[in-house]
């Protein structure tokens, strides 16, 4: 899932200073799995913005709203609250969400509450961690289920570097060496000889190298296109 | 056996025990204190001359620059190439680059992290990793870069370099079976000769000796000439792969401060002395001390 965090109060305020009447909207999907960006949260975001504008004097309304899913038209019609009669609508989305709403509302501004962070999973109470970098190009046929390129700090293909101490990387010790990992699973499993192979370098086109990404599933855009040709 | 291209290749063909140098740019313009260094007290003293690419990732001089400049000068340089900063685009034009400028000898590393240096916020390239690299430098070698025609053929080069190519490893890694791994797969790619990290301990390097002898490779032994107890202890809380013995930090601990490049360079020929027999040659890293370099090599060769 996609893990966000919330941003700094005063940024928030900063990005609000124009607006007299805001919609604090919650995203009921992967946002609010990680107890960030869900219905929750921005109930207790209106409270803390109302507070501070109570504080700072300003003239500032914040309504609450929550959606399934901010980043699926289908899920729009369920909006108790119209995003037209606001000033701007403070999405508790992630980064899709924030932008497919700016796309469908185009004469309000959608606003971001948060920071995109990561794929990733949630590994002990509170606490989640990244597992993916969508790299487009999944390597973890042959490195035992453990990313590296998501769980070595430098993305390398070919193994381990010098900066490991004892399962730890030199980028800070509290952090796994992704490395590491690979060669103990790999080696529990029998299959060091993964390890062995020299892997070529990564096509970055298949990541961001080549620009916006998109997913075509041909068999359904053929349908569009002959539906159109009937019509 | 091949036909050597540099002096560092010839010297390890010949079978004689052989010293290399280092140098780190300085950060800023004036070069001339570190040129003085490698003139005054490498030149003739140590077969090659490494020069670091923005070390721990601090920025500085480029390597590039002063292996040119050391070459001027009649020191053979070893340019170094991290993997950090560079996309294979720019790898692959600074070894052209090299080429057309000289340098014979290169050492492919993987670079340590943004984080550690003194830009943090920068962005940490690895476009490549080490092999990758020295896979890259075959390539150039070949005559081809990694890129392809419109009819998918790979690029041909007017003129192709040809380097000595090096990489490193850590010999006493707590993860010394991944490091061999590794470094089978940089040997598979190119690796000419190895580098190692610092080394301490004289056993567990003569025990990894025996682990990689099936690669036939020559290696260097890395000395980092330790100043002082403070800086030992530091070695081993915070430098991956490394780890300094009570006995020398205690040595270090009881000597005088005037005393300390004496007893330093002491411990760094004793180590080279005990490491010779297992290995082709050591990398002296001394960190600014260069001036003691003819003092460890006469003692360790004595």
């Amino acid at each position: 899932m996609i893990v966000a965090e919330r941003k700094p109060l005063d940024e928030i305020l900063n990005m609000l200073a124009p607006c007299k009447r805001v919609l604090a909207l919650g995203c009921g999907g992967c946002v609010s799995v990680c107890l960030t960006g869900g219905e929750k949260q921005a109930a207790e975001l209106a409270v803390q913005l109302r507070l501070a504008a109570r504080r700072k004097k300003l003239d500032l309304a914040v309504e609450v709203d929550c959606i399934t899913r901010q980043c699926d038209r289908e899920f729009l019609t369920n909006l108790k609250q119209d995003p037209r009669t606001f000033d701007a609508v403070l999405s508790l989305a992630c980064g899709c969400g924030v932008g497919f709403l700016s796309e469908q509302y185009p004469d309000v501004p959608v606003l971001p509450a948060m920071n995109t962070t990561f794929y990733g999973s949630n590994t002990a109470p509170g606490v989640w961690e990244e597992y993916c970098r969508g790299c487009g190009d999944c390597v973890l046929a042959w490195t035992a289920g453990i990313c590296p390129v998501a769980k070595c700090s430098k993305s390398l293909l070919n193994g381990i570097c010098g900066g490991t101490k004892d399962g730890k990387c030199e980028v800070n010790p509290d952090m796994e060496c992704g490395w590491s990992r690979i060669y103990d699973r790999l080696a529990e499993l029998g299959r060091l000889d993964e390890m062995r192979k020299l892997r070529p370098p990564r096509d970055y086109r298949k990541d961001r190298g080549g620009g916006v990404r998109r997913l075509v599933l041909a068999s359904m855009t053929a349908d569009d296109q002959t539906r159109e040709a009937k019509e | 056996m091949t036909e050597p291209i540099s002096n560092l290749q010839a010297a390890l063909q010949s079978g004689q025990f052989v010293f290399t140098g280092e140098i780190g740019p300085p950060k800023g313009t004036n070069v001339a204190p570190c040129l003085h260094e490698a003139e005054e007290f490498l030149k003739g003293t140590v077969a090659a001359v490494n020069v670091t690419d923005i070390q721990t990732a601090v920025m500085r001089v480029g390597s590039l620059a002063i292996c040119r400049l050391l070459k001027e000068r009649g020191i053979e340089p070893v340019f170094q190439m991290v993997c950090r900063d560079r996309n294979r685009l720019a790898l692959q034009s600074d070894l052209l680059s090299a080429a057309v400028l000289g340098i014979r000898n290169v050492l492919a590393l993987t670079g340590d992290h943004t984080t550690l240096g003194d830009h943090p916020e920068a962005k940490p390239v690895y476009d490549l990793d080490s092999a990758g690299l020295l896979e890259a430098i075959v390539n150039l070698e070949g005559g081809h870069d990694m890129g392809h025609d419109m009819k998918g053929n790979p690029n041909t080069l007017d003129g192709a370099p040809s380097f000595f190519k090096g990489c490193c490893v850590t010999p006493c890694s707590s993860s010394v079976e991944a490091q061999i791994i590794k470094l089978e797969l940089k040997v598979a790619a190119g690796a000419q000769f190895v580098q190692t990290q610092a080394v301490y301990e004289p056993q567990r390097f003569e025990q990894f000796m025996r682990r990689i002898e099936h690669l036939k490779v020559p290696v260097l032994v890395g000395i980092v000439m330790l100043k002082s107890a403070g800086m030992a202890k530091y070695m081993n809380r915070s430098v991956p792969g490394v780890s300094v013995p009570k006995a020398l930090i205690q040595r270090l601990a009881d000597a005088d401060k005037k005393d300390l490049p004496k007893v330093s360079t002491a411990i760094a020929a004793e180590l080279v002395r005990a490491m010779r027999p297992c290995c082709q040659g050591a990398h002296l890293m001394t960190l600014g001390w260069d001036r003691h370099v003819p003092d460890i090599i006469a003692q360790a060769t004595a």
